[in-house]
């Protein structure tokens, strides 16, 4: 299973790719392994203020509904429009295409203190 | 077998060889209820290594909590005494002309619908559609009567019926309230001129959940604040057709949603509530051919606009797609459910009435559009007639707008003899008080009817005839739009078409008729003839759940007889026969506790506790019934209720504790050792226990939840109690209360039942779906102590066997302290998605391919089976289904090995399907006879999957609910 190793990750599974000022948030390929195929994800409006460890949406499978955990403080400043149409897109592509939120994080230094790849690995056991 | 005859004392469950009769001829339906014969348990005892049947059970349940005696009900009678005594009490209910409406309408059942569906075994003993390749048929038959009711109410989606009209209603203000952003104190609107039993149930309802119902005529509704929506009537209970255009405006102008509660067969003439702005629209499909019944069973529709898909309650059918790209059906959005969702489903409803669902869609496909208008036209012009002859009468028509329904003002001077030649003449009216009556027509009404009805209000002629065009329908609500297009209601005119498309759907579904359904936790036992034919009988079809009490005596006496068993059976004497299902027994038993704690002064006390191995349905009941859900653990390896966790909630809550859920024998189908102590903790808390009934059939005459703690429970009179599973409904879920609940029991606005204490209303009708009781009043007689005892006492067998059978090459999780299971068993499967790539659903489907419709999957334990033979299945069916599943890990093992492939095998490419198997091509590396004709048995008769794996995911990904145009069956053959 890939974890792409300039992501950060969270124990609900999510990782956080820093791009600038900003991040893009996602759901990780072993979230993704255990949902089986995503028919829709419930993502929040832009202007959304989101606190870490909060829910902020949810992503459903056939058989199963989950949770989107924020993975730090911030406000979200664009969602993955394409997701509405083809869900898919997370299973095809969970790292790049399937991503879900595009965020201000409040502070940077949360992001940094999130799981490393490795870190993330050990934990689900990949 | 030998010479030697087996004999089985049932009292004691002792069994020897003994010379003589054997001992089941003195219980003469029990030996044809229960399927292993004498000779097969002493088989399967030995299997086990028990002495004797008692030995076994002894060993199961844990002594502190046995029952120790015989239950105190009638001794067991023969079918034919059974049904001469069921006969004598049906005709102590009168039947008489009902035009009381109020939502019930008697109709014509075609006699082909009567005879070969709702009197056939293959439709009623269906499952819930679980298993869509062997569900092809009803799907079908569901996805007609959504597409039925997205036409008649111009709404584009509908889902496949909720239990009644009431809680239909309810749920869409639930549905407002979940779609809408917060508010504080939310209000919800309902017009005064609603059905009473409707606006009960939704009061009920809204107290729970903290909304504030504000009752009134439509004319003073006002939007905005925290107003989210409105309720209106359709035409009015009293048959009034109202234009609510403008209020739609207002609502929407507002943000808030409208409901409408129509009538279907109103709709074929009138604008649709789709088109005049409704958000919403729920009704009763009863009038389009279901018995009255005495309240039900009735399929109620619920239909909407796509963007609330998501917030839909209930079974919604979707089409798909299968493997090889063949139009598929299945149940669509399934994470909308309960089961799923726990506590934060805006519902708790698992279940449809399938049966009266599929049997109202076939009433459309059986008439057409053109029927349907005929039906509607012919009841319309009849109630023009009558209010004609009213007014030539000298009485005033209330309404200037009605369809079938009309008030009629009377002076007062005149209404004492008109009650008395209605009386005369054996007519039902409804009473609107001293100078107003309600009638209601249908499609039953003949000219002698016509003529009783006038002749009563003092005409002495006949009723005179009308001109072609009139009508008394508000011309701006004439219905322009067509509906019913699809082909299917076009090309079954004929009985000979009909009769052919009903057998060519029935045809595609396993049902009990083909196989045993080891569904755990479903208890899928018999259902025998001579339960099921009074169900038919028209003194217990046709009676209108408000009739005065006099003209059902016969049916009350059965429900007083039927409480008295039920109580004596859980030990919980005060028996509530409302709850319409088992998910509304939840309900109602917890606004009971509810109810209870406030006569306290203790409202406050809102936590209710649920071991995490509850099914999904408990949290979201507790939640509807206002509490708060705290999640108790269990344990890992055992499957109990963590007691320390359970200690350390009840401190943690303090003070606040209100109740607990729990399910026995647990979920994991073990009787738990710790029960007494775990109610007895509850208790000393403050808080009562509710006992999830869904198991009972381990403990019918063995042990009873009053003895153990329990303050309430429900039971499912479709799993433990014979009601057929009717395909996915109709079910039963009736509630047995403690002394001290008694008086918060629920009650009803029109017909009082209940406790005194009572405010609470779960159903439309007084008894739920009374129709239906006489099966288990049926089954109760015909089993009698020793019978129901032996029941339990085998059913406990046979899941033992099973899971002796299959330990060897299958893990059995949770067993109790002797190593056995209850009356179900789970076998983990999880270890081969390592091993072999193989997972439980790869398992359920093979098993389709052997013939059998799989057992519950990945409940409660994902990765798992949870199997329930019940005590209906000869030991043949259960040794066959042992060899099945033998079998399958066999074939697991070739792939274990590498000799089969780990992608192409029989496993993961099930079910089979003919078209599949007979196919020119076959390029797979396994043949074609291990894959469609895995046994022996298959060999001689084979029960084919209609399609093969369905791609559920792209279904929910691209919703379809409604018939899909010809074009998509077109190219597949």
């Amino acid at each position: 299973m890939e974890f792409p190793s300039d992501l950060r990750y969270t124990a609900d599974h999510e990782w956080l790719r820093a791009e600038g000022a900003e991040a893009v948030v996602g759901i990780t390929a072993f979230a993704v392994d255990q949902l089986g195929d995503v028919v829709y994800v419930d993502l929040p409006q832009p202007g959304t203020r989101l606190f870490a460890g909060a829910p902020f949406g949810t992503v459903e499978s056939v058989k199963s509904v989950s949770e989107l955990v924020a993975p730090v403080d911030g406000e979200v400043v664009g969602v993955n429009a394409g997701l509405a149409d083809h869900p898919e897109l997370v299973n095809q592509a969970c790292y790049g295409e399937g991503w879900m939120l595009r965020i201000r994080p409040a502070d940077p230094a949360q992001a940094a203190a999130l799981k490393s790849a490795d870190e993330y690995r050990a934990l689900v056991g990949g | 077998m030998g010479a030697v005859k087996e004999t089985f004392d049932a009292a004691t469950g002792e069994v020897a060889a003994q010379p003589g009769e054997t001992h089941l001829a003195a219980v003469p339906f029990a030996s044809r209820h229960i399927g292993p014969q004498p000779t097969d348990l002493a088989d399967m005892l030995e299997l086990l290594g028990h002495r004797s049947l008692d030995a076994l059970v002894d060993a199961a349940i844990p002594e502190p909590i046995r029952l120790g005696r015989p239950l105190a009900i009638p001794a067991a009678k023969t079918e034919v005494a059974m049904i001469r005594e069921l006969q004598e009490l049906s005709k102590r209910n009168e039947v008489w002309r009902s035009f009381i409406g109020m939502g019930y309408h008697d109709c014509f059942t075609p006699p082909m619908i009567t005879r070969n569906i709702l009197e056939s075994p293959r439709w009623y003993t269906a499952y819930t559609p679980y298993q869509p390749e062997i569900s092809q048929g009803r799907l079908e038959a569901l996805l007609n009567y959504q597409t039925m009711v997205s036409d008649l109410t111009g709404l584009p989606l509908a889902n496949a019926s909720l239990l009644d009209e009431a809680t239909a209603a309810a749920e869409a203000m639930a549905l407002t309230l979940a779609v809408l952003p917060p508010r504080r104190a939310p209000v919800f609107l309902v017009a005064d001129s609603c059905h009473p039993q409707t606006i009960a149930v939704l009061r009920t309802r809204a107290e729970a959940r903290g909304v504030r119902v504000v009752t009134g005529p439509v004319a003073g509704f006002r939007f905005g604040g925290d107003v989210i929506g409105a309720l209106v009537q359709y035409p009015t209970t009293e048959g009034a057709v109202e234009d609510y255009r403008e209020l739609c405006v207002q609502a929407h102008a507002h943000g808030a949603l409208v409901t409408a509660a129509a009538d279907l067969l109103a709709l074929t003439l009138l604008t649709p509530p789709g088109e005049w702005g409704a958000d919403i629209c729920v009704g009763s499909s009863q009038r389009f051919g279901v018995p009255l019944g005495f309240g039900g069973p009735h399929a109620a529709f619920f239909a909407t606009r796509d963007e609330h898909k998501r917030h839909l309650p209930g079974r919604l059918i979707g089409v798909s797609k299968d493997r090889d790209g063949r139009l598929a059906l299945r149940m669509a959005l399934q994470t909308r459910e309960q089961h799923i969702r726990r506590e934060k489903a805006t519902s708790n409803v698992c279940t449809a009435q399938v049966l009266l669902a599929v049997m109202a869609g076939m009433y459309a496909v059986y008439h057409g559009p053109e029927g349907l208008e005929r039906i509607a036209l012919g009841v319309h012009r009849r109630t023009l007639r009558l209010a004609r002859g009213l007014e030539a009468l000298g009485h005033r028509i209330v309404h200037a707008h009605w369809f079938d329904t009309i008030v009629v003002e009377v002076a007062p001077s005149r209404r004492w003899g008109i009650d008395a030649a209605l009386r005369e003449r054996r007519i039902n009216v409804r009473d609107l008080g001293p100078t107003r009556l309600g009638i209601a027509l249908d499609e039953t009404v003949s000219e002698q009817d016509l003529a009783d009805l006038l002749a009563a209000f003092g005409s002495h002629g006949t009723p005179e005839r009308l001109g072609a065009a009139e009508h008394r329908l508000p011309p701006a609500l004439r219905r322009a739009s067509p509906y019913l297009t699809h082909p299917v209601f076009h090309r079954n005119r004929s009985e000979t078409a009909m009769l052919r498309y009903m057998r060519e759907l029935e045809a595609r579904d396993f049902s009990l008729t083909h196989t045993m359904i080891p569904l755990g936790s479903c208890t899928m036992k018999l259902n025998a003839t001579s339960e099921l034919a009074p169900v038919t009988w028209p003194r217990f079809q046709r009676l209108h759940p408000f009739c005065p009490p006099e003209q059902a005596r016969g049916y009350h006496e059965l429900f007083r007889q039927l409480e008295a068993w039920l109580g004596e059976v859980t030990g919980l004497p005060h028996v509530s026969l409302q709850p319409n299902a088992g998910s509304q027994g939840e309900y109602a038993g917890l606004l009971a506790i509810r109810g209870w704690h406030r006569s306290r002064g203790e409202d406050h006390r809102r936590v209710c506790l649920i071991p995490q191995s509850a099914h999904g349905t408990n949290p979201a009941s507790a939640v509807m019934a206002g509490f708060e859900v705290v999640v108790v653990r269990t344990h890992a390896e055992r499957g109990d209720v963590d007691l320390d966790d359970l200690r350390a909630k009840l401190a943690e809550h303090a003070g606040r504790v209100a109740a607990l859920m729990v399910t026995y024998p647990s979920t994991y189908g073990v009787f738990e050792g710790g029960i007494r102590e775990l109610c007895a903790l509850v208790h000393e808390a403050g808080g009562l226990v509710y006992l999830d009934g869904a198991n009972l059939n381990a403990m019918v005459g063995l042990c009873r939840p009053g003895d153990f703690g329990a303050d309430v429970c429900h039971i499912n009179l479709h799993k433990t109690f014979c009601i057929p599973h009717g395909g996915g409904g109709p079910g039963m879920g009736p509630i047995c209360a403690a002394p001290r609940l008694a008086p918060f029991l629920p009650t009803h606005p029109v017909v009082p039942v209940g406790g005194d204490g009572g405010e609470a209303v779960v159903s439309a009708a007084p008894w739920g779906s009374a129709s239906i009781l006489p099966i288990s009043w049926a089954y109760i007689r015909l089993m009698g102590p020793d019978g129901l005892a032996l029941a339990s006492k085998v059913a406990i067998l046979a899941a033992n066997y099973v899971a002796k059978r299959l330990a060897g090459a299958y893990p059995v999780l949770y067993t109790g302290a002797q190593g056995l299971v209850a009356h179900e068993c789970i076998i983990d499967l999880r270890p081969f998605k390592a091993s072999a790539g193989i997972d439980v659903e790869d398992v359920a489907k093979r098993l389709i391919d052997y013939g059998f419709h799989p057992p519950t999957v990945s409940f409660p334990v994902a990765g798992t089976l949870m199997i329930e033979p019940t005590e209906s299945e000869p030991k043949e069916e259960l040794d066959r289904f042992c060899d099945a599943m033998l079998a399958i890990r066999e074939e697991i093992r070739a792939i274990e090995d590498g000799r089969a492939d780990r992608d192409r095998n029989v496993l993961r490419l099930a079910p089979h399907t003919l078209l599949q198997v007979a196919a020119t091509a076959w390029d797979r590396p396994y043949s074609r006879e291990e894959a469609a004709f895995p046994s022996a048995e298959t060999r001689l008769r084979k029960q084919w999957p209609a399609v093969t794996r369905i791609d559920g995911a792209w279904g929910d990904r691209n919703l379809v609910c409604t018939c899909p145009p010809m074009e998509a069956y077109a190219g597949q053959s």
